[in-house]
């Protein structure tokens, strides 16, 4: 299972997060266009950003190569055909399993459906997330009081016993896998959703957009909605890296269909055949790794989105720039910098 | 200090905060430093201790105090130097102070970081709250304990804690409401007459100042408009800009005035106008006021102006 | 004094919830689940394990509340009826070993990294752009991406298996009899270090990372400019003025974390057959061993709102604020 969610500083303490609308500025009824171009505007900088390139290049890697798996490994990945245990070879690029398949086209086929799972229960909490977190976000009182004490529930349980208690009970397969992982994986969207529709909703365009009489689904989903688009999309990347990992998990405890290929059961074949014991290292290094780096690959794209986002962190890194030119070692106290006479 | 230049790098350009602000403070006397919001006199104070955090740099000038410079120190000696030698008054004295601390141990630290034998430390404490008017039994407390005007005066306590020839008060009153304004401001008039230490005093409201400093500089985007004695400043301002300040508040002695405000707002400092910072919204602008900034130049003793009209 | 409140009132809502759920699963799920039971143990179950499972999920013909109501009764004095696997012992007796062990590889892990990531977070948030600064968040965010079991199992089989640097199962060595002796000890520390070292690794980066961002923020604010003004030390500043205020945001995010790192921890125990809850979990999940599973779940919830307890505690002792309200 991959590591705690990272979330941005900025879902936390929400009121760190600038929405493109000016404070204190007159508040206008195109608070969402405004916003709508200030997207666009992130957006351009995320893609000069060294960090998004990276998360992004592994991911489209992985994703070409599943979506293309029949033409780089052509042939049934759970045909027995080989030799068992062998090596990675001329003959198999990564070796074989302890049942004889090779593992480089398990690889490849496996990725179509570790990818597809994990982004389809990445979408399905990252939507229910923000139906539940901004219904409780911006109805208050009651309302809001139930849905938050259900999200704090969910958020509280421990994941992986809810998911083996559910998932024995359940047909395996993967809808059963869907299922359970978005049972337990939108709380956290939630969470982060709520806290942010309570602080939008105490800006001037919102109280503008009341007084004027728009319709509260108007103001969700026109106003409060497109200022949170960085939010939605970085918490859309967290359940993926949530998903993927939990979905490894479930498979290597062998809830899932054992006989389709995924990263997953790979890794949990392997721990069958003992391969621990039989040194077929090639059979768990290139699933487990593979899940990492996507994993990984999307953590690197919600950073990147963080420091696009968040103006403090541009500026520093402006500053640290500028010392580096200089030669002052960043210390606490404010540095003095020469600048030769314009 | 002098030609000191501050600027902000932030994420939409540099901002020139500060921009070659020369003045001097004597010993015993209280300067005014006043001017609108972001004039920059708040980075000033900052400057001076060299407590700006990033993305502030210090671009330019000198700050010396006595025969010692600044600008120049190493971290062990700006250590050293800060609070015994200048100590400074926050605006908000809730943020601050440090919450989870007892205001003891916050007037503790600082005395122990600068050599004061552990013995003596209790006593000292008890003596400072003494001084601001706080009744010793209150330095147990968290600062979200005690009132507003106390908190205030607690921070007041600190800053004496090493006897500083010179402290620096950041819109001490600001975040007070009136009658507590008052109660304060005189109680650091009388500390003052008592223990004979000098004040930057820094703020927005001039009212403050009237019978308050002996010597005051107007500043206005990073610019010093005029500096004069107090009185000289009152009864004879030049810049326009003074003048417009001086008519913006009301005196309850004297005539009865209208009021008027100064039109316009403050230049956004990312790309600030050529010339004079004040010229778009001066009532007197010349055409060379659009060009050229007007270098400061002494127009009486002891009275300077930055203005073209002189 | 209202924030504990708050808190028990959630948790009491957790624990609820969980048991209401293990109530509600066998029965909603289609199917009698006692005869697919039998049907999947192929015969193997004699008619008096039968009876203990029919039992065990309390399926009895009063009607659905009176067996809520008999369920949860049971539940409170932890009684869980038998065990289908190792039948006729009883579930909380098997659960009690396991519980030790979890709990003892949990505080250790728990402990160490929230602390290493919390001193880390700050020394990398003070110096930005520093060396450590660059370097550990990205590798930290790496080490963070790999599947807490699948690092077990490269470490067993490299440092392990490979190397026989370390051992490679079970809490202590085979051939010494538990008791207070420093050997049993010795031996104890010795098995818990591959495991504990696998799960730090992969948990350290989020501590870190959340100490990292409570630290920018409070590094913002007037108080620490203040006591820099006051000429205190660096190290005085970093640790007294700033850690101590960022930290207390990271407390109640503990609670949300815990139930994490213990799902990845019981499957690295899986991996390690370390004889904690998550080596029974798995167990009882091979064998169908439906009355443990469901104990299992009940008592590691228990487990993560107990952690939650004892940190809302603490934190109220470092939160002058809160103990006021």
């Amino acid at each position: 299972m991959a590591n705690v969610n990272p979330v941005p500083a900025d879902a936390e303490n929400p009121q760190a997060l600038t929405p493109a609308i000016g404070e204190g500025a007159a508040p206008k009824k195109t608070a969402g266009r405004q916003a709508r171009s200030a997207n666009r505007e992130t957006f351009r900088r995320l893609v000069g950003q060294p960090k998004a390139m990276i998360g992004l290049t592994i991911l489209v890697i992985y994703i070409l190569v599943a979506i293309f798996a029949p033409l780089i490994a052509p042939g049934d990945p759970s045909r027995l055909e080989a030799r068992q245990n062998q090596p990675p070879s001329a003959e198999h690029i990564l070796g074989t399993t302890g049942q004889g398949q090779d593992v480089f086209r398990q690889l490849a086929w496996g990725a179509r459906m570790s990818l597809a799972v994990g982004f389809m229960v990445g979408f399905l909490s990252t939507l229910i997330g923000l139906i539940v977190g901004m219904t409780a976000g911006y109805l208050p009182g009651l309302i809001d009081g139930v849905l938050n004490l259900f999200t704090n529930v969910f958020l509280i349980i421990p994941g992986l016993p809810l998911l083996i208690t559910l998932a024995s009970f359940l047909p395996p397969g993967p809808l059963t896998v869907i299922l359970v992982l978005t049972f337990t994986g939108w709380a956290w969207p939630a969470r982060v959703f709520r806290s942010q529709t309570l602080t939008l909703r105490e800006k001037d365009f919102v109280s503008a957009a009341v007084v004027s009489g728009e319709s509260r689904p108007y103001i969700i989903f026109s106003e409060i909605l497109p200022n949170m688009l960085s939010l939605v999309v970085s918490s859309f990347f967290g359940a993926v890296t949530y998903a993927i990992g939990a979905d490894a998990g479930l498979a290597f405890l062998g809830f899932e269909n054992v006989n389709t290929v995924s990263w997953g059961t790979m890794l949990f074949w392997a721990s069958n055949n003992s391969a621990l014991l039989q040194g077929a290292w090639w059979t768990i290094l290139p699933p487990g790794l593979s899940i990492a780096l996507v994993a990984f690959a999307t953590t690197m794209l919600i950073y990147a989105m963080d420091e696009v986002t968040n103006p403090r962190l541009r500026s520093e890194k402006e500053i640290l720039r500028v010392l580096r030119r200089f030669h002052v070692v960043s210390k606490r106290s404010t540095p003095v910098v020469r600048k030769a006479a314009e | 200090m002098r030609d000191l230049s501050v600027e902000y790098l932030t994420a939409r350009g540099p901002v020139q905060a500060v921009n070659g602000v020369s003045f001097q403070v004597r010993q015993g006397e209280v300067f005014g430093l006043a001017g609108e919001s972001g004039s920059g006199k708040s980075t000033i104070a900052h400057a001076i201790l060299r407590i700006l955090h990033p993305p502030a740099l210090i671009t330019g000038g000198a700050v010396r105090f006595g025969d010692r410079d600044v600008l120049a120190m190493s971290e062990g000696e700006l250590e050293e130097f800060r609070w015994k030698s200048i100590s400074i008054v926050f605006q908000s004295a809730m943020n601050a102070l440090n919450p989870v601390m007892h205001i003891r141990d916050q007037i503790s630290d600082v005395l122990l970081t600068h050599g004061f034998p552990r013995s003596e430390v209790q006593e000292r404490a008890r003596a400072l709250f003494d001084l601001v008017g706080i009744d010793p039994r209150r330095l147990d407390s968290y600062p979200h304990q005690l009132s507003g005007g106390m908190r205030q005066r607690a921070v007041i306590a600190i800053a004496l804690s090493l006897s500083p020839p010179l402290m620096i008060m950041d819109e001490p009153t600001t975040a007070l409401d009136v009658v507590v304004q008052k109660d304060i401001l005189q109680q650091i008039a009388n500390l003052k007459e008592k223990l004979g230490f000098s004040i930057l005093f820094i703020t927005h409201d001039l009212s403050l100042l009237v019978e308050f400093s002996n010597y005051l500089a107007i500043m206005y985007a990073g610019h010093i408009l005029e500096k004069a004695p107090a009185h000289e400043l009152f009864e004879r301002p030049l810049n326009p800009y003074t003048v417009g300040l001086m008519n913006s508040f009301p005196s309850i002695s004297g005539e009865k005035r209208r009021l008027t405000g100064i039109a316009g707002a403050p230049p956004d400092l990312v790309a600030p106008p050529k010339g004079c910072p004040f010229h778009p919204r001066c009532p007197r602008a010349m055409a060379i006021c659009s060009e050229v900034m007007p270098a400061i130049q002494q127009v009486s003793p002891g009275h300077e102006v930055a203005c073209h009209l002189y | 004094m209202k924030y504990i409140l708050r808190q028990l009132s959630l948790y009491l809502a957790a624990v609820w919830a969980s048991l209401t759920i293990n109530f509600l699963l066998p029965r909603t799920m289609p199917g009698d689940p006692v005869t697919a039971l039998v049907a999947r143990m192929r015969g193997q179950l004699t008619p008096s394990q039968i009876e203990a499972v029919r039992a065990a999920f309390g399926f009895n013909n009063d009607p659905l509340w009176k067996q809520y109501l008999q369920y949860l009764s049971h539940a409170i004095r932890l009684d869980f009826g038998l065990s289908i696997s190792s039948y006729p012992v009883k579930v909380s007796t098997i659960i009690g070993t396991g519980l030790y062990w979890t709990i003892l590889l949990g505080t250790v892990t728990l402990v160490l990294s929230f602390v290493l990531g919390t001193v880390l977070g700050v020394v990398i948030a003070w110096r930005r752009g520093g060396l450590l600064d660059s370097t550990l968040p990205g590798l930290t965010s790496f080490f963070g991406s790999f599947p807490y079991f699948w690092l077990a199992m490269v470490a067993l089989f490299f440092l392990g298996f490979e190397l026989g640097w370390f051992p490679m199962a079970h809490a202590y060595s085979d051939d010494i009899s538990p008791g207070p002796t420093l050997e049993y000890y010795q031996s104890v520390g010795f098995h818990i270090i591959l495991p504990a070292l696998t799960i730090i690794l992969v948990s350290v980066g989020g501590w870190m990372m959340g100490m990292r961002s409570t630290m920018i923020a409070v590094l913002d604010e007037d108080y620490i400019t203040m006591a820099e003004a006051k000429g205190l030390s660096q190290w005085r500043v970093m640790f007294g003025y700033a850690m101590r205020n960022a930290i207390l945001p990271n407390f109640t995010q503990f609670g949300m974390s815990v139930g994490f790192i213990l799902s990845g921890q019981l499957l690295t125990e899986m991996v390690f057959s370390y004889p904690g809850l998550g080596f029974y979990l798995v167990r009882a999940v091979t064998t169908h061993d439906y009355p443990l599973m469901q104990a299992l779940f009940f008592m590691i919830t228990l487990a993560v709102l107990g952690a939650n307890l004892i940190v809302d505690l603490l934190y109220i002792r470092l939160d002058p604020r809160v103990r006021a309200a």
